[in-house]
């Protein structure tokens, strides 16, 4: 028997009363190890304008490497402190901020380089008003060496591959900057997910 | 080595364009390059599993979660969460939110000019049992206008959001009720250029689920992204 995917419809601009009671910005429970990292930036539109009505969720493994998820059956450490996920909407100014650790890295996929790890990386999904689906997207680690040899990263044409990557914050250790940037010359890269 | 078992590709026209020009709003917000396409890896079949235990059961009830009842007319929202391949996904978390009985949200961006119902705030979560059923008590949500253009009206909907076993199974969209005048002048509605895909966002009544004496049933069935049933498995 075969049934077609319902059709994605935008989440609106009143969205927050149905998921804000869901709401996670600190993804670090106790006893949780790992390198501790904030993730903020802004959301911003076609105008450079920034999005107070967004939200952006994250899917992570921990710093282990290890997905909390049956899927993920390698023999890594799981930490009951740690469930990878996070829900944070933007505020009044654009600004989303998070806090979690820094993931380790995870096998790559069928058709890469065999034994090749994926460079660490958090998965987002943005949602907002004026969004008719969700947007997929990467947030990558800065001064990583193994970003040269991620399988998706080197999907991505040279030139656009900054967006995926965090920035460090002059001044704030542990703090990283990435934006969303849905328009303009510095576009976030948004991926498709296909067989 | 591990196989990563994808999921089947979107059929085409099925899902709604990023840029759709007559829903204004997209116009600065939907991306302008390509989406890059991408396999999926042991990051996408994973995804958040949201304990049962985080929802209340009172939670499917959006008709007592206050002192006093709120006004409108009481309905059955229930259905089926299942994959492309019909499978029932159970223990999934639906999330759903929507207007009061007058088309006002519990929400202070909204300004129409209808009244709040101190006994409705519109919200709602449950989880589907072993068969993918879930069920919530609410009211029916009134239309209300919208400045998309001018004298916009939203067709009744209430919004749903569903995460299924993996970030890529994820699932936002609206509801609809039969019969309802505004959806050919809906273009949020009409933003998924296939017909049959669109009308399936339309729930259908049901005698099977309406309570005498209390309330109209209406079905709705949530099709999540379904795995590629080709052996991927290497002789």
């Amino acid at each position: 028997m075969s049934l077609q995917a319902t059709t994605w419809q935008t989440v609106g601009p009143f969205f927050r009363i149905g998921c804000q009671w869901l709401n996670k910005d600190n993804l670090v429970g106790e006893g949780v190890s790992g390198e501790r990292v904030t993730i903020q930036g802004r959301v911003l539109d076609g105008d450079g304008v920034p999005v107070p009505d967004a939200m952006i969720e994250i899917w992570q493994a921990n710093a282990h490497g290890k997905y909390a998820h049956p899927e993920d059956t390698q023999s890594k450490l799981l930490e009951p402190g740690f469930t990878g996920y996070g829900r944070i909407p933007t505020d009044d100014d654009g600004v989303f901020r998070f806090t979690t650790v820094k993931p380790g890295s995870v096998p790559g996929p069928d058709g890469g380089p065999v034994g090749k790890d994926q460079a660490p990386h958090i998965l987002v999904s943005v949602f907002m008003r004026g969004l008719l689906t969700r947007l997929i997207t990467r947030i990558y680690f800065p001064d990583e060496p193994r970003n040269a040899t991620d399988y998706v990263l080197n999907l991505v044409e040279p030139e656009r591959r900054p967006t995926l990557i965090a920035g460090r914050v002059a001044g704030s250790p542990g703090v990283l900057e990435w934006n969303v940037a849905l328009q303009g010359p510095d576009e976030t890269v948004f991926f498709e997910l296909s067989s | 080595m591990n196989r990563i078992a994808g999921y089947r590709p979107l059929y085409p026209g099925t899902q709604p364009e990023l840029l759709h020009s007559p829903y204004v709003s997209s116009s600065k917000r939907a991306p302008t390059k390509p989406l890059v396409r991408m396999p999926f890896t042991l990051s996408e079949v994973t995804g958040p599993s949201i304990k049962p235990e985080q929802v209340q059961p009172k939670a499917s009830d959006l008709t007592r979660q206050h002192s006093g009842e709120p006004i409108g007319e009481r309905i059955i929202v229930s259905g089926r969460v299942l994959d492309e391949n019909a499978r029932p996904m159970a223990n999934t978390l639906v999330e759903i939110w929507q207007a009061n009985a007058s088309g006002r949200y519990h929400h202070d961006v909204d300004q129409h000019n209808a009244p709040l119902d101190p006994n409705f705030t519109g919200c709602g979560q449950a989880v589907t049992n072993e068969r993918g059923e879930y069920r919530f008590v609410t009211i029916r949500p009134g239309e209300y206008p919208w400045r998309n253009h001018y004298n916009a009206w939203r067709a009744a909907h209430i919004h749903f959001s569903v995460f299924g076993p993996s970030f890529s199974t994820r699932l936002i969209t609206q509801m609809y009720f039969p019969g309802d005048q505004l959806l050919p002048y809906d273009p949020i509605f009409n933003c998924t250029a296939d017909e049959k895909a669109r009308n399936r966002l339309i729930s259908v009544f049901d005698w099977e689920t309406t309570i005498p004496e209390q309330a109209l049933g209406y079905r709705f069935n949530l099709i999540l992204r379904g795995r590629d049933e080709t052996p991927m498995e290497e002789k």
